[in-house]
This record gives C-alpha cells, sequence and structure tokens, in this order.
C-alpha cells in the first residue's frame, strides 16, 4: 500500500507538551453544541462500565444456586433413616407385643397338657418340654423365658404357638420363635441409628416384611423392599470414601433417589440469568451508544476544525506564512486533528469507563471488606508501580525509537533523492557510514522499544493472577477466625480482577490526551493568532477606474525597524507599462505585495486614480489587478475549472477566446477531455503550456490592471515567444507591471523601476537609465558578456 | 509467499531464537492454560468448610509460581522476538539501502525516488512490526486455540457448540466490520489526502488565492472535500464502533450460555457426577474464554497480515533487481590523457521503448575547453550529459573519456575526474564545509584552504562568510534553509572544491541571476582553465562563449560550432537566441 507521507510526520513536534486541561477547556468551548452529546456519550460510558460491575455479581449468585443444588440432600435422606428405624422400632415393638401374647402363662399350662398327651412328640422331646418349663417358672424374666422357649424341639414349639399375622406379613411358628431369640439380642432401646442390616441377615422373610412396611417421607411412600435395598446398598459401602458414597446414592431405588437427588432451582437460575442477559444487553447497548456518539462527535468536531483552519489560512496576514512553512499547517490540519480525533474517539470512553469501573469495583470492595481490599489494593500497587515504571522507561525508548527512525528515514530520503550526486561525487560509502550508524541505533532502540513494549501485558496478567492469589489467602485467613464469609472470598476474586484490568486503561489513554493536548495546543494556537485588520468599515468598490497608480512617499519594511523601501514615489499612468527590475534578491516581489496590499505600507500610500489603496477593502483591491506569477500554480480539477476559476458568468466562448489568444486551444482540443480533462500529475504539461494557461485565466478574470512577475523566467526559450505574445496581448490597455530578469522584454517599458538589496536604486526609461550609466546599465551590459570580454 | 521469501535473509542465531521463542511460548500457552485448574482448585478450598490454611496456600504458592513461570516465558519471548525483529528490520533495511545505492538511473526510473524512499522504510517497518506481532500472537494464537480445545473437547458437547456458535457469530461479526469498514478505511485514506492536497494548494498559491479574491472559492471547495472525509469517517469507525461491544457481548454471552448449559446438564446428571460436572463448567468458562481470544488475535493478525505481505513483496521488488550497470577493470583515475571526452555516434533509448532519445550522437571536448548543449525541453540535453559519469549507458556507440571507453572503468575511478552539478541543486544535512567537502575524490581530504577558494570561486562567500553562517554553518536537510540559487552556488563550490579534470553543469545556472551567473563563469574560467567543461543550458548569454555549442532537436544534432557561426547556419539556435534578444541585438555582435 503506497501511503502517501504526510507533511512533518507524526513527531515532528514530539517535543511539544499540551496542558491537558487548558485543552480540554478550549476544546469544549470549540465544541458548542456538541456538549450535550458528550455529556450523554460520558454517562453511557458510565453506565455500560456499572452494568459490567453488578454483571459478575449475579454470575456468583448463579455459581451459587448451583452449588446448592449439586450435593446429595442429606436431611432427606436423614430422615429417610430415622424415618425407616423408627418405623422398624414401631413395627418390632408390635411383633413382639404380638408373639407375646399368642403366648402365656395360662396358655402355656393348657397347651402343656396337649403336649405331653400328643403321641406325635417323641419322648425326648417331651423331656426337654418339662425340663424348659420347670426352669421357666423359676424365672420371673421374660426375656429370659423366651430365651428358654429356644431349647424346645419345633415339633413342641408348633403347637406352642400360633401363627400371627403383623403388618400383612404371616408369621410361622418358628419364624416367631428365631425373631424372639435374634430380636431379644437387640438392644431395642439403643440408638435407633445403629440398625444394621447384618442383623437382620438370619430373620425370616416373614419377619423382615413385618419390620419394614412402608413408610412416608415428604409425601413419599417408600416400600419395604426399598427400605432393605437401600440398607444392603449402604451397608456395603466404606463410609469414608466420599465417592463411593456418592456412586451408591445413585444405586438406590427410585422412591428414595427422587428424595435424596439434590435437585437445582432451576426458576432462581432462569431468572438470575434473564437479569444477566438483560445487564449484558444494557451494557452493549450502552457501550455501543456511547462509541456511536463519541463517533458522531468527534466527526462533527474534527470536520469543524479542519473548516476552520482552512477558514483561517484566508484571515491571517501574508506575513505569518513567512515564518510558518506550508508543511506545519498542513501538519496541523490532518495529523494534529487526526490526533484528537483519535483521543476523542477513543481515548474519553475508555477513560471514563475505566475510571468508573475502577471506582465502582474499589466502592464494591471497602464495602464488602476493608482488610481484604487493603491486602488487594497493595498487591496490585506493587504491580502497577512496576508497570509504571516500565512505562515511563518504553516511552523514553518510543521516543528515542521515533527520533532514530526520523534520522534514518531522513538520510534514506536524502541519498536516495540526491543519488546523481552521491554517485558522481563517490558519496556511497561516506552516506553508508551514516546509514550504518542510523541504523544500528535504530536496531537499539527498537529493540528496548519493542522488548518493553511487549513485556505489559504479561505483567498486567501477572499482576490479576498475583492480586487473586493475595486475596484469597487473605479471605482464608479471615474466614477461619470467622471474620469473614466464602461468598466474600468469591466476590472479591472477581473484584480484584475488575480493579486491574482499568489499570492500564486509565494510563494509556492519560498518554493519549498528553498527545492530543499537544496536538490541541497547535491547533488552537493556529486559530488563536492574530488576524488581518477587520475592514468593513472601509469602501466597497472603487467602481470603474481609469488605471492611474502613485506611489506616494512609500516606506517599508519586513521587520520593524529594518526599512527596505525609503520614501519611493512614482507615478503610472493609465495603459503604462512600469518594469521592476533587479539581481536575485533584490525585493522585486515586494512591489507586487505591496500593490496588492499583501502587506501595508509603513508610511506613505499607493493610490489608484488618486484613492488610497488603504481606504479601500482588500477585495476589491485585488479584484482591479489580474496576477501571473513565477510559480505556475495550477490546481487538481479540469482545464475549464482552473481557467475560469472562481469567475462567475463566463461563457464558453469567453473562455475559448482567451485560450486562443495565449495559443493553446488547439492543445487542449486534442487533450481526450478537451476542456474536461483533469489536471493531475499524470497530466504532462510542460512548463510552458502551465504558463499559457495561467495567463490565459488571468485574461478571463478581466481585470483592469496586470500584474507579471517573471511569468517566462522557468519557461523554455521556445515557448517562451508564444507566451511573449500572450502576455503582450494581455497588456493591452492595461496598466502594467513587469517583473523581469530578462531586460529585453522590458526595454520599451514607459517606467523601469530598478531594485538591489531591496530598495529601488534608479527609476527611468531604458534609455534615461542607459544613459545615467550606473546599476541598470551594468546589469543590461552583463546579459552580453561577449561584448564585455572582446 | 513473498515474506517467506524474506525469511530466508534470517541467520542461524536468528532461527535459533526463533526456535527458543516458539519453545517459550509453548510452554507459556501450557502455564496459562494451567493457571485456571488452580483457580478452581483455590476456589473449591474456599468454598469447602473446614480446608486447611496450608493446603490454600499451598495452591496459592504453585499458582504464583505458575504465573511467574509464564511471565519469565513472555518476558523471554519479548526479548527474543524483539531481537529478531529489529536485527532483522535492521539487515532488510541496509540491504535496501546497499541495493538502491547501487542503481543507477535506469533502475530508480523503474520505482520512482519517493517509492524507493516508501519501500526502504515505511515498508520495511511494516514486515520488522509483523514479525513481533507474528511471533507473538500468529504462533500463540492457533497454539492456544488448539491447546484449550483440546482440553475442553471431551467435556460435554453442549458447551463445544456454545463455543462454536461464540466464534462463528466472532468470525461474522469481525467479518462484516471488516468488508464494511476496510474499503471505508482506503478510501478515508485517499480522502485525507483529498483534504490535504485542497489546503495545500490555497496555501501554495496563497497569493494567487488573495488577488482572484477566491477565498471563498477555496474554502468551498475545502467543505467538499471536507465534508466527504467526514461521511466516510463516520461510517468507516461507525462500523467499528460495532467492534467491541460485540466482543464483550459474544464474550459474556458465551459464559452466560455455559452456565445455563450447564445448570441443567448439572441438573440432570446422576448425583456422583454433579460436582465433576460444576467444575468442569467453572474450568471450562476459562478455557472457552481462551478459545475466543485466540480467535480475535488471529481475527488481528489477518488484517494485518495482507499490508505487510505487500510491504514484503515491494522490498521483494527492490531486491530483485537486476542491475544494469557494471564496473570495468580500470582502477586508476590517472590516465595519460586528461580532460578529454568524446562521443562517437552515440544512440540511447530506454530499455522497451520504441524511440531513441539520443540519436547518433558525435563531437569531442578537448582539455580546458567548453562545450555547451542548448535545445528546448525534451531535446535529450540532460540525457546526454547523464552518460559521462554512467548515470545511464549509452545503447549504441561509445563514449571515450582520455580515450578509455567508459564502460572500461570502475565507477569510482570514472567519476573521480568528474565535477558534476545538477540541475536541480542537492545538498545532504551537515555544514557548508562537510558540502562542499563532499565524497571521495581519490585524492584524499580537501585542504581548509582548497574549501575557501572553492567557495569564492563559486561566488558563494558572499552569504557564506556572515555572521550567523560561516564554514561551519549548519546546512539542513535538502538544504532547506538556503535559497534556491544559494544552494547552486554551494553546489557549484562542492564541484570545483574536488579539483575534477571535466565539469559537467546539468542547467545548473538558470537559477541564478545574469549577473551572479556571469560573475561565477568568468571566476570558473581563471580557476578551472585547464578543466574541461560540459554545460547545458536555457540562456544564450550563459553559453555565449563556448568553445563549441551542441545544437539538440528531438536527440539529434542539429548544429555544432560557436554562437557566431551558428547564428549564419543554424535555423533552430536563431530561434532559440531571437526569443531571448531583440534582433538589433543580435546583429549588434
Amino acid at each position: 500500500m503506497n501511503r502517501r507521507m504526510r507533511p512533518g510526520g507524526p513527531n515532528a513536534n514530539s517535543g511539544e507538551k499540551g496542558n491537558v486541561g487548558e485543552f480540554f477547556r478550549k476544546l469544549l468551548g470549540f465544541a458548542g453544541g456538541y456538549r450535550i452529546l458528550i455529556i450523554i456519550a460520558v454517562v453511557c460510558a458510565m453506565g455500560g462500565s456499572i452494568c459490567t460491575i453488578l454483571g459478575p455479581d449475579r454470575l456468583s449468585d448463579v455459581t451459587n444456586a448451583i452449588t446448592e443444588g449439586i450435593t446429595p440432600d442429606t436431611d432427606n435422606l436423614e430422615e429417610i433413616t430415622t424415618a425407616m428405624s423408627d418405623n422398624v422400632q414401631d413395627n418390632m415393638e408390635t411383633l413382639m407385643s404380638e408373639i407375646s401374647s399368642s403366648f402365656d402363662q395360662e396358655s402355656m399350662s393348657s397347651k402343656a397338657a396337649e403336649i405331653l398327651a400328643s403321641t406325635e412328640i417323641s419322648d425326648e422331646d417331651k423331656v426337654t418340654f418339662q425340663t424348659v418349663i420347670a426352669s421357666m417358672s423359676s424365672v420371673t424374666d421374660e426375656s429370659e423365658m423366651q430365651e428358654m422357649l429356644l431349647y424346645l424341639p419345633d415339633s413342641i414349639l408348633e403347637i406352642l404357638f400360633d401363627d400371627i399375622e403383623v403388618n400383612g406379613s404371616t408369621i410361622s411358628a418358628s419364624d416367631q420363635v428365631t425373631a424372639i431369640s435374634i430380636l431379644s439380642d437387640m438392644d431395642i432401646d439403643a440408638d435407633s441409628e445403629d440398625i444394621s442390616m447384618d442383623m437382620f441377615d438370619d430373620l425370616a422373610d416373614s419377619i423382615m416384611a413385618a419390620l419394614f412396611s412402608d413408610i412416608e417421607v415428604e409425601g413419599t411412600i417408600i416400600t419395604g423392599a426399598d427400605q432393605q435395598e437401600m440398607m444392603t446398598l449402604l451397608a456395603d459401602v466404606d463410609t469414608e470414601d466420599s465417592s463411593a458414597l456418592l456412586e451408591a446414592l445413585d444405586e438406590l431405588p427410585e422412591s428414595i433417589y427422587s428424595l435424596v437427588n439434590p435437585s437445582i432451582d432451576m426458576d432462581k437460575i432462569v431468572g438470575i440469568l434473564v437479569t444477566l442477559i438483560i445487564l449484558y444487553c444494557a451494557s452493549f447497548a450502552l457501550s455501543l451508544s456511547q462509541h456511536l456518539i463519541m463517533n458522531y462527535v468527534t466527526q462533527n468536531i474534527t470536520k469543524k476544525l479542519r473548516k476552520s483552519i482552512s477558514h483561517k489560512i484566508n484571515c491571517l496576514p501574508m506575513s505569518y506564512f513567512n515564518h510558518t512553512s506550508t508543511g506545519d499547517i498542513l501538519s496541523r490540519i490532518t495529523n494534529d486533528v487526526d490526533t484528537i480525533g483519535q483521543t476523542l474517539n477513543q481515548s474519553i470512553g475508555t477513560l471514563v469507563s475505566a475510571v468508573t469501573l475502577f471506582i465502582g469495583a474499589l466502592i464494591m470492595m471497602f464495602s464488602t471488606n476493608v482488610i481484604m481490599s487493603i491486602s488487594g489494593i497493595l498487591a496490585t500497587i506493587i504491580g502497577f508501580v512496576l508497570m509504571m515504571v516500565i512505562m515511563s522507561h518504553s516511552q523514553k525508548y518510543f521516543n528515542e525509537q521515533q527520533e532514530d527512525l526520523g534520522l534514518l528515514n531522513g538520510h534514506v530520503e536524502e541519498i536516495y533523492t540526491g543519488q546523481l550526486v552521491v554517485k558522481a561525487y563517490n558519496g556511497e560509502e561516506k552516506s553508508k557510514q551514516t546509514f550504518d550508524k542510523y541504523n544500528q541505533d535504530l536496531r537499539n532502540s527498537a529493540f528496548r522499544a519493542q522488548c518493553l513494549s511487549g513485556l505489559m501485558m504479561p505483567i498486567m496478567t501477572f499482576i490479576g493472577n498475583f492480586g487473586y492469589v493475595v486475596v484469597c489467602v487473605v479471605g482464608a485467613v479471615l474466614t477461619m477466625n470467622d471474620m469473614t464469609s466464602f461468598g466474600t472470598i468469591v466476590a472479591f476474586m472477581i473484584y480484584i480482577r475488575l480493579f486491574t484490568q482499568p489499570l492500564s486503561q486509565i494510563a494509556q489513554s492519560m498518554q493519549s490526551m498528553q498527545m492530543a493536548a499537544a496536538a490541541g495546543k497547535r491547533v488552537f494556537d493556529f486559530l488563536e493568532a492574530d488576524e488581518m485588520e477587520d475592514e468593513s468599515y472601509k469602501i466597497e468598490s472603487l467602481g470603474e477606474i481609469t488605471g492611474d497608480v502613485e506611489f506616494n512617499h512609500v516606506n517599508f519594511g519586513y521587520d520593524e525597524g529594518q526599512p527596505i523601501i525609503n520614501d519611493f514615489s512614482a507615478q503610472a499612468k493609465a495603459g503604462q507599462k512600469i518594469a521592476i527590475v533587479g539581481p536575485t534578491g533584490a525585493g522585486k516581489t515586494t512591489m507586487v505585495n505591496l500593490l496588492m496590499r499583501f502587506y501595508e505600507t509603513n508610511q506613505g500610500d499607493i493610490k489608484i486614480d488618486g484613492i488610497s489603496t488603504k481606504d479601500v477593502k482588500r477585495e476589491e483591491v485585488h479584484s482591479k489587478f489580474s496576477m501571473v506569477l513565477q510559480d505556475t500554480w495550477l490546481f487538481e480539477g479540469t482545464i475549464r475549472e482552473n481557467l475560469i476559476y472562481c469567475s462567475k458568468n463566463i461563457s464558453d466562448e469567453t473562455m475559448m477566446e482567451a485560450t486562443k489568444a495565449v495559443g493553446l486551444d488547439h492543445f487542449i482540443r486534442t487533450l481526450p477531455n478537451g476542456y474536461d480533462t483533469v489536471l493531475t500529475d499524470n497530466v504532462n504539461l510542460s512548463q510552458g503550456q502551465k504558463q499559457q494557461l495561467t495567463i490565459a485565466r488571468a485574461m478571463i478574470a478581466n481585470k483592469p490592471m496586470l500584474i507579471l512577475d517573471e511569468a517566462t523566467s522557468s519557461v523554455d526559450t521556445r515557448s517562451e515567444i508564444i507566451i511573449q505574445k500572450a502576455m503582450d496581448k494581455l497588456m493591452e490597455n492595461r496598466t502594467s507591471f513587469i517583473i523581469a530578469h530578462r531586460l529585453s522584454t522590458i526595454k520599451n517599458s514607459d517606467l523601469i523601476l530598478v531594485m538591489n538589496h531591496g530598495d529601488i536604486v534608479e527609476t527611468g526609461t531604458h534609455d534615461e537609465l542607459l544613459a545615467k550609466n550606473g546599476f541598470y546599465a551594468q546589469l543590461y551590459n552583463s546579459q552580453f558578456d561577449v561584448e564585455e570580454e572582446m | 509467499m513473498s515474506i517467506l521469501k524474506l525469511f530466508r535473509k534470517l541467520t542461524r542465531t536468528e532461527y535459533i531464537y526463533i526456535v527458543i521463542s516458539i519453545a517459550f511460548i509453548c510452554a507459556m500457552v501450557g502455564l496459562d492454560l494451567k493457571l485456571p485448574d488452580y483457580m478452581s482448585s483455590i476456589t473449591t478450598l474456599v468454598e469447602t468448610e473446614g480446608s486447611e490454611m496450608n493446603e490454600i496456600l499451598v495452591e496459592g504458592a504453585k499458582m504464583i509460581v505458575c504465573a511467574l513461570g509464564a511471565l519469565c516465558c513472555s518476558v523471554i519471548v519479548a526479548i527474543t522476538s524483539s531481537r529478531i525483529a529489529s536485527n532483522f528490520g535492521a539487515r532488510l533495511r541496509e540491504d535496501m539501502f546497499d541495493k538502491v545505492q547501487g542503481f543507477s538511473l535506469e533502475e530508480v526510473n523503474k520505482f520512482s525516488t519517493s517509492s524507493l524512499i516508501i519501500r526502504s522504510t515505511n515498508d520495511v517497518t511494516q514486515v520488522q512490526n509483523l514479525i513481533v506481532m507474528g511471533l507473538q500472537m500468529f504462533v500463540r494464537a492457533p497454539i492456544m486455540a488448539v491447546w484449550a480445545i483440546m482440553k475442553i473437547i471431551n467435556k460435554s458437547w453442549q458447551w463445544s457448540a456454545a463455543t462454536c456458535v461464540a466464534v462463528i457469530v466472532l468470525l461474522t461479526v469481525v467479518g462484516i466490520c471488516v468488508m464494511f469498514a476496510i474499503p471505508r478505511f482506503r478510501k478515508i485514506q485517499y480522502l485525507t489526502d483529498n483534504v490535504n492536497r485542497v489546503a495545500r494548494e490555497n496555501l501554495t498559491g496563497l497569493s494567487v488565492v488573495r488577488a482572484y479574491n477566491a477565498e471563498e472559492y477555496q474554502e468551498d471547495k475545502f467543505e467538499v472535500a471536507n465534508e466527504e472525509l467526514k461521511h466516510n469517517n463516520l461510517i468507516g469507525n461507525g462500523v467499528m464502533a460495532l467492534m467491541q461491544p460485540s466482543m464483550q457481548l459474544i464474550q459474556n454471552g458465551l459464559t452466560l450460555s455455559i452456565y445455563w448449559i450447564g445448570a441443567y446438564l448439572i441438573s440432570n446428571a446422576l448425583i456422583s457426577n454433579k460436582i465433576s460436572l460444576f467444575s468442569d463448567m467453572v474450568v471450562f468458562s476459562s478455557y472457552a474464554m481462551q478459545v475466543v481470544m485466540s480467535f480475535m488475535m488471529l481475527v488481528a493478525i489477518f488484517i494485518m497480515l495482507p499490508r505487510a505481505l505487500v510491504a514484503a513483496q515491494r522490498i521483494n521488488e527492490v531486491l530483485d533487481t537486476q542491475m544494469t550497470i557494471f564496473d570495468g577493470d580500470i582502477n586508476d583515475s590517472n590516465t595519460e590523457e586528461t580532460g578529454e571526452v568524446e562521443f562517437r555516434n552515440v544512440s540511447f533509448k530506454y530499455p522497451d521503448a520504441q524511440d531513441y532519445v539520443l540519436e547518433n550522437i558525435s563531437f569531442t571536448a578537448h582539455k580546458g575547453e567548453t562545450v555547451a548543449f542548448i535545445g528546448s525541453t525534451g531535446s535529450g540535453k540532460t540525457t546526454l550529459i547523464n552518460l559521462v559519469p554512467r548515470f545511464y549507458d549509452a545503447s549504441e556507440g561509445e563514449i571515450l573519456v582520455d580515450g578509455i571507453n567508459v564502460k572500461d572503468y570502475t565507477q569510482k575511478a570514472l567519476r573521480n575526474k568528474l565535477g558534476y552539478i545538477s540541475q536541480k541543486a542537492v545538498l545532504f544535512k551537515g555544514t557548508i564545509k562537510s558540502n562542499v567537502d563532499y565524497g571521495d575524490n581519490g585524492k584524499g581530504q580537501a585542504l581548509e584552504s582548497d574549501i575557501v577558494e572553492a567557495i569564492y570561486t563559486a561566488k558563494a562567500n558572499e552569504f557564506v562568510e556572515t555572521e550567523d553562517v560561516g564554514y561551519d554553518g549548519y546546512v539542513a536537510q535538502n538544504g532547506a534553509n538556503f535559497s534556491g540559487g544559494q544552494k547552486q552556488r554551494l553546489s557549484i563550490a562542492r564541484a570545483i572544491c574536488r579539483r575534477p579534470e571535466i565539469f559537467i553543469f546539468d542547467d545548473s545556472f538558470s537559477a541564478l541571476d545574469f549577473k551572479t551567473d556571469k560573475d561565477l563563469r568568468t571566476a570558473l574560467n581563471d580557476y578551472c582553465k585547464d578543466a574541461t567543461k560540459l554545460i547545458v543550458a536555457q540562456r544564450i548569454g550563459t553559453i555565449i562563449d563556448a568553445d563549441k555549442i551542441v545544437v539538440l532537436d528531438e536527440g539529434k544534432v542539429v548544429g555544432i560550432g560557436t554562437h557566431e557561426e551558428l547564428l549564419k547556419n543554424c535555423d533552430v539556435y536563431y530561434e532559440i537566441a531571437l526569443s531571448q534578444f531583440s534582433k538589433e541585438e543580435l546583429e549588434n555582435e
């Protein structure tokens, strides 16, 4: 991409430092109606940042809500276990009482007779029975009695015990007996949680069914079978191994699982997420509006700045441009205004957002926990100081790099443009030496600058991480001493990020503001420069003039106290030809400057038709003179535009008459688009043709008087003949002032003003001056050095 | 690819640096991606009741070590990549400079001087910047993206899908911005130049503008350009305004989606999977952010890349240019004959051109003679004398200096015989002295007295020997602090100081007024009596006393002789003379 180099370059004035405050005061003054928009944009930026601060808090709420739903519902699990053991105990008691109720002393004795009479029972059994009965009578304790029953053979027990039904489960006599034996071992008064499946292992299914009846927990009915399954599952799990425990939980029967499985409060989460969406969208909308508004404001303000500069150019006195170069002013229009624009567009929004974020995070931090805030800030300050050190260094190296780059580019430009001379004088080696030195310097400074700037990001990241760890550790210490909660730590982790993030942004935008202030100073200095005197009270129009010009005791000097023209008086009658001659640098152009009132005389005045030009508006003076200068001035535009320029109501015929008069009509018609051919660098007009165009332009403007300032000196000799003719035509009936160093062309002038070292040294006609044998004669004869040498 | 061709210029050390950088970039990415793990484990520890302070400290220390490690890696990468870039940039600039210095006018004209300047400076800087950014981003971003994707790919597909959507949205937004904004920015570049041009017009033609009372006309014209610039800026920057908030929204939106999806996944998961899913979610969201960031970096590079590629291409064009002028064998400037220049049937045309610029030119300039060349613009005068110092080589025929073909000399030896003064005076930054005693003529440093004599002969003493200039007076770049006439006189002094056998003046007197012109030539004839002078001129007065005047018209010699002879028998010369003197003046002589 062939980017055209702009005048001055971005660092043309890097030395200057602007006062940021003053710059913004001036800029806001200049902004006018856009101030309200700027305020809106600032509010938007702040709003956007506030949304950003609020976001993480909501997000941590979501995290919390999810966390709550992660761990199994231990409450429910406990409730189930409690309900189960309560139920089992209840059932056990019922069972026991049922069994005991079917078996008492009274029925025992009645049944004893039956047993002894029974033929089915072996004698041996009968003996045992009697022994047991006997010993039973000696004990009063019921449990001991029950225990003794166990010694009875089954055949007898069958008679002693009837089948009973508990909780819908029919229990046989033998089952009853075993139940009695096992259950009696259990200390049913003991802590209910100690129920272990092992103990139930030997129990008959019927009894199990009786013990584990359905229970209802939290509205869910858990069947006995499910209860038993759970007991079996959990029995195998090592309670120390939490993951095994969790896996076991997954195996639980449906009824229990539904109770234990944690549930996330989705409604709550969706609620928060929707809030978050709103926050994010608001942040997006606010941030976008801020950008768009600032862009609108920036483009309008920069346009206004450029317009003001462009207008200002035409309000400044000519003398201003003597000490300010074209490149410098152009640099103000493009580079400086661009810099201001970029700062307006980017940095203000960024700065406001970053500062809001920074302050917001600070407020949030301090309102949550002071100790953690302080430790967090201290941790980041260490990093921040480090960063500031690096930044100030890298700024130094960046400036150094720019300087070296400028030197190198300058050298390259100089050598390339002067390449023929370099070659002709065998200067290659020397220029290479200089180049090597600059290149080496640039290599070193570029390395340093690039290196340091490459460190910024990693250091910022490190500061963030460091702050994070510090906050976590300090938070943990505080938590252990019960001085804060977990939630605070989580919140702080986010705040510390929000706190460190804007620091570098603030630093960067401050830097860019500095640059803008420097640029702004240059722009406003130009806009505030002293303008030409207001002339609204002066004579509007000279009307039709005949063209008499009189110099009346004119005194002038460009610098105060250094007069160049002293008490000069002369008269030119309408239609006369006045020549101004002199060697290079004699100040011939000064006369034009005075005639055109580009400069004001110090004393005396120049009169047109007897009226001092000082009493007339400048525009009116200008409107009386046509001017053709040595440096042909054409602009990029069509030939037609260049010819007519700002003259009004010019017909094509008038235009072509002029071009025919200067002998250019034919040439223009041969161009691809004729009079509408756009003059660019690509259209090759010779110097002579360019001059012919400007003469035609002067003809079209058709003003009563004429100034020709070395109009043919840069034209090659053969074109000059044509141009000379064109100029003669132009001079007809006009009071003409001709500056020339080719004296042959002005010999027939009515008056010749001879200048040297700025002042007019001789006046008169050609013959008079030659007769004087003074400076003019010397000048005139120097053209024919042949004569002299011969 | 053009840029790869340039990379062949990297040295072995730089390749080692590159390998080191890439290794450390990998390490850095690895450590960067390890950080979220520590973060989540610290988070878990802090959230779990009853964690030991010790454990947190240990994890914290690990994380800081990890972060420090990443920092160290980035420091090393920053150092190595800056080293590579600055060395490479310096070498490229040097190669360009050497190459261009060796160019003859033919090669220079192929590119134009301003284009060569931009290629040697801006374009090299572009490539240099690409290397720094490239190593830090172009290498890092893909590694980061792939590594981060590897870390999360086996997690839940729903999250991966969300990340994928985020990346697509990101690319779409960037794509739209680029598509709409880049053409605008190109246009803005052009429009800025336009505004600049109109303002420059006003400034350079200040007196014309005021003389024609055209202030308003100019301001209106400026306003049109200004408005167009504003309009395009408004749209271009407006589209780009979408960028930053969108990026923010995409990042936030992605986190939000991951949490939203996560909430559902967790709630539907088995109890045993819930906790691991939760920590997956936290980790995923931070890795997903890395993936998105990596893509952003890649996008930034792809916006930057085309410009750098064009720059590399343009650099290559210069470096690949074949030289057309080669040194001969004669290295010694001391020849038997001195000051003799002979053209034998010399013709010249530009390569690939149809027509000859010079055709069949023959003449001889003997020691001490003044030979002048006159003719209208485009008649080939400047081209003719440019053949003597071999700024171009003749297409046909031969040019002899001191009886030896110019092609047989080394360029240095040939030019040691010559004192060339260009049409547009060239001065270099430095002092008056350094400019007058410029270059190398094979005779060593000039004496102080030589410099003073040269200044006097060139009539430059009147402004050099003033209080605020002096022989050590500062000369700004391009001699910007001197007027045209002063610069020309200094450049003539430079040639005189060299004491050449042959002077070549390429229309060097036109910036001087007649009197100075005449005085200078008189002094020159006195002081450098023995030197041959070849003079291109516009003004008859300058060459009226030449020993021989060669009149050129459309590349052909139409007359050779003295002023008087030519007035009689050369129509073209008579015509030129007539335009400068009146008939009676010519006849008076």
